[in-house]
């Protein structure tokens, strides 16, 4: 990464615990909000009706929060790392709109099919997108730090309009939209399970840490720590577009989050990855779920879907980043 | 003449010009020279009102250039910035021929033709008038920046550092070509100079500036002194008289 | 955009004879290119009914050249005036932002306003606000203090991701049930055009052409650069205030059409000024607009009459212009 923050290092203890008791407390008052009357003393007692809703349909779907928060997030920080830009991440290379086409042709071709298979379908998609935005990358005669994540967004632009064309032609417009916002209202126990797998890889990806750092800081200095460069960047990019792609098929696509998450915490914690990893995850299942009780709390008893709240969010956040970053962002 | 009457200009809170008050004469070669940051090209942009100043006035002629209409300023006064980045693509042929748009508008007359031929003539520009901007070189495209401004054909030219990004042969030929305008077509030419020694040879008047103020104005031979230079820049400078002009040593 | 007037002022001595030809061939062939795109939208494959259905193309392709003209002169000109050829008002979301004013304003005054206002006040009163929207924008982006081109076109395309999660915002707080709204939106069509609003918006353009056409040689000016036109005394404040009230309007003329068109505007303007190689807006304006039109009608008529598609166009715009946007890009970056 271009410049080092000004205050790097190891994030206080005693601020990642408070992140986490924050977590926890608006995670429990998660499972209260909602249409269906669910209280804590009903819960409780053991009120069967309540007890219902909580595990069919309140905790599944916090779960899912947290789990594609922290997992989008995590795939945003390792991304960054790997192309040695802060502004690439699924959501600026075209991978999460190669997942959603991916779904798309899965739907098509295996139509009920179990979810299972259209996650498959969407990874290999997320996969050939992602690697085809890295062959483009490397067409490129000098990689400006804008320049790659504008030629990803375009990428995705492109992705996506064919994605339409094939829906368009196949009359699936609508169902295509339920991929393309990414939405939790619809998580149910028995239709979010598969982002345990994103779980797991974001683990995979923590046991990687040191070597996605190395790989940071370019294949130059990699090689001459002795790491091999592009196995590391490869096996990077096989875990962002596994984990995109388990989210793209089981909760749609979120915006920003890959984006915008890794950079504020990087901004205040450094480039290690070892350190910034956790706070990561920590910061991304806290601002997905922040986002998700305010689209369930503006306009109750309405919900409004999570990637609408984050698409608002999350571009004010990139345009600050952007605008007003400076030299901490390594733009000037 | 151009007068200048009590120029402030502050950025984000530092002065830059502080109460600056000349008075440029008619006729010749002036220069401005001054070590980094004394505020000549900010002083240059206030006088042919490309910045707006923030306090005191500038006359050209009597005529008040935070006033004036734009177009019948650019007819008496014509400036060229340091940096030129150019968004268009454009030909030489076209781009000079943009100096008589503040007489003539988007049409042009034959008259307003044959002073575009004979601007592209005297910076030797004949056989690339028809190339783009972007296929010369840096040293090329300068002289069809300055071709420009003379086909403008103001009383007034004013360059800031028109030796930007040219070699030794490429700077001695445009100065003499900027010596040749006050002297052919008896303009006022003001130039924003970074080397002493070109401003010596080629200038009737030096100002010397520092931290935002005149420090020194006045002929050129007067002008280049250890006396006056030194201060200035805040260096030891000796001055010697080599093949007619004086020269400032300040290398070792 | 004064054809004949053009084709008959080469501007001797100023280009050479092999360019003046050249921008005449390009033009002539661009005309020819747009009346058979048009003619063959209207005649190809015309049976049965023919009177009704001439009728119904007609309206069709007559809301294409509006719209076709009316987004390629505001994109050439909003390249102009923020001196950055790789922008334009559709990817940097104005027209997303057009439909967020027109959801605000339901918002702020519900539907009710929308319904019992004159139209032609309601839609005024749009514009204004877009030209507001639009000139703040303009400021904080394109102001004084020169920033790197590329992280401009990133923030521009950032401002339209906002536009467009704000107007979905807004439409589902203002009625959460009703996703149709956000649908259609999605897509440029011309099949649903208003024909009470066709008339009126025509003249509208038509207006602001002649306007353009007024302006076009100090904008060759402004091209330059902000220092350059002041020096060659063009009030380069009030052209470029000119300019973008001529973008917010023709904007929101396009977009209350048919809605947004994202990446037509970047293939007309930038294609108009490869083809023709000129920085002329007496060119450049006329020719972006022919290629438009070529592009909408033709376009059109091809899917529709010789594939048998019945794909939206602007699917297919976004695609091929999503991916000339990378490789002018890419171009730059050789530069």
């Amino acid at each position: 990464m271009t410049r080092p923050p000004a205050t790097t290092g190891r994030p206080r203890t005693r601020h990642l615990a408070a992140g986490t008791v924050l977590l926890a407390a608006l995670a429990a008052g998660s499972l209260f909000v909602g249409v269906s009357g669910l209280t804590p003393a009903g819960v409780l007692d053991g009120r069967p009706e309540e007890v219902r809703v909580l595990l069919e349909s309140r905790l599944p779907r916090l779960l899912a929060v947290l789990l594609a928060g922290t997992a989008m997030s995590v795939a945003g920080l390792i991304m960054m790392h790997i192309t040695g830009n802060r502004f690439v991440s699924p959501a600026t290379a075209g991978t999460n709109e190669s997942a959603a086409f991916g779904v798309l042709v899965a739907t098509l071709f295996a139509g009920g099919q179990a979810l299972f298979v259209k996650m498959s379908v969407a990874v290999l998609f997320a996969l050939v997108g992602t690697f085809f935005f890295m062959w483009i990358l490397r067409r490129l005669t000098f990689r400006d730090m804008i320049l790659v994540p504008l030629v990803g967004l375009m990428f995705g632009a492109v992705v996506s309009a064919a994605t339409m064309f094939v829906a368009y032609r196949a009359d699936l417009l609508q169902t295509l939209g339920a991929w393309t916002s990414g939405d939790f209202s619809g998580v149910l126990r028995g239709r979010y399970e598969l982002l345990w797998i994103a779980g797991a890889v974001t683990v995979l990806g923590y046991l990687y840490a040191d070597r996605f750092t190395v790989a940071g800081m370019g294949r130059t200095f990699a090689v001459n720590l002795g790491v091999r460069y592009d196995r590391v960047v490869n096996t990077g990019l096989v875990l962002t577009a596994v984990i995109t792609a388990v989210v793209v098929s089981t909760v749609g696509e979120i915006p920003f989050v890959s984006l915008i998450v890794p950079n504020l915490v990087t901004l205040v914690l450094g480039d290690n990855l070892r350190h910034a990893l956790p706070a990561t995850a920590l910061a991304g299942a806290l601002f997905v779920l922040v986002c998700d009780i305010a689209g369930r709390l503006i306009r109750f008893p309405y919900e409004i879907p999570v990637s609408t709240v984050i698409g608002v969010v999350g571009s004010v956040v990139f345009l600050t980043l952007l605008l007003r970053g400076g030299k901490r962002m390594g733009l000037r | 003449m151009i007068e200048i009457r009590d120029v402030t200009k502050r950025y984000d809170g530092t002065t830059v010009l502080d109460r600056v008050s000349l008075t440029i004469e008619p006729g010749g070669v002036t220069s401005v020279i001054g070590p980094n940051g004394a505020g000549k090209s900010t002083l240059l942009s206030i006088v042919s009102r490309l910045a707006p100043a923030d306090g005191g006035t500038v006359t050209v002629d009597g005529l008040d250039v935070a006033a004036t209409p734009g177009e019948v300023l650019a007819r008496r006064l014509a400036v060229l910035r340091q940096e030129n980045h150019m968004p268009v693509r454009l030909t030489v042929r076209e781009l000079v021929a943009f100096g008589r748009f503040p007489h003539s508008g988007g049409r042009l007359t034959p008259a307003d033709l044959a002073l575009v031929d004979e601007a592209i003539a005297y910076f030797e520009l004949e056989p690339l008038a028809d190339r783009h901007l972007d296929q010369l070189s840096g040293g090329q495209r300068q002289r069809a920046y300055v071709a420009m401004v003379l086909c403008q054909d103001t009383d007034y030219v004013l360059l800031d550092e028109p030796l930007n990004n040219l070699d030794m042969r490429h700077a001695v030929q445009m100065m003499r070509r900027v010596r040749r305008m006050a002297d052919d077509y008896g303009k006022t030419v003001v130039l924003v100079m970074h080397d002493i020694n070109f401003a010596s040879c080629h200038s009737d008047t030096i100002i010397a500036m520092k931290d935002g103020a005149v420090a020194a104005q006045g002929p050129t031979a007067r002008m280049m002194t250890p006396e006056v230079l030194g201060p200035v820049y805040g260096l030891d400078i000796d001055v010697h008289e080599l093949g007619g002009s004086r020269i400032g040593v300040y290398f070792s | 955009m004064n054809l004949t007037n053009m084709l008959n002022a080469p501007k001797a001595g100023i280009r050479t004879p092999e360019a003046v030809r050249r921008e005449r061939r390009v033009l002539l062939v661009l005309a020819g290119l747009a009346v058979a795109a048009v003619a063959g939208f209207c005649f190809i494959g015309l049976v049965g009914n023919w009177e009704y259905a001439l009728g119904i193309r007609t309206r069709k392709v007559a809301a294409m050249v509006v719209v076709g003209t009316a987004i390629a002169v505001s994109s050439v000109l909003f390249q102009t005036v923020t001196g950055n050829l790789i922008l334009t008002p559709g990817i940097m979301g104005f027209d997303q932002l057009f439909v967020l004013v027109q959801t605000l304003i339901v918002f702020l005054f519900g539907a009710l306003a929308l319904t019992s206002a004159d139209p032609r006040l309601l839609f005024a009163g749009q514009v204004a606000a877009m030209v507001l929207f639009a000139g703040g924008l303009y400021r904080s982006l394109f102001g004084r203090d020169r920033k790197d081109l590329f992280v401009l076109v990133l923030a521009g395309i950032v401002f339209g991701t906002l536009f467009g999660s704000l107007s979905s915002l807004a439409a589902r707080l203002i009625n959460p049930n009703d996703f149709v709204v956000l649908q259609d939106s999605l897509f440029a069509g011309f099949n649903q055009v208003d024909p009470s609003l066709l008339g009126l918006s025509a003249v509208v353009v038509a207006a602001t052409a002649v306007w353009t056409a007024r302006l076009s040689s100090r904008l060759d000016v402004v091209a330059l650069g902000r220092d350059y036109a002041l020096n060659l005394g063009v009030g380069h404040a009030s052209v470029v205030n000119q300019a973008l009230v001529v973008v917010a309007v023709l904007v929101s003329v396009a977009t209350a059409l048919v809605g947004p068109l994202t990446f037509l505007g970047l293939l007309a303007a930038n294609l108009a000024r490869q083809l023709t190689g000129a920085f002329r807006h007496g060119l450049l304006l006329p020719a972006a607009a022919l290629l438009s039109v070529v592009v909408l009608a033709g376009g059109q008529t091809l899917l529709e009459r010789v594939f048998g598609m019945n794909t939206a166009l602007s699917v297919i715009i976004n695609f091929a212009g999503g991916a000339y946007f990378i490789a002018l890009l890419i171009r730059e970056t050789r530069r």
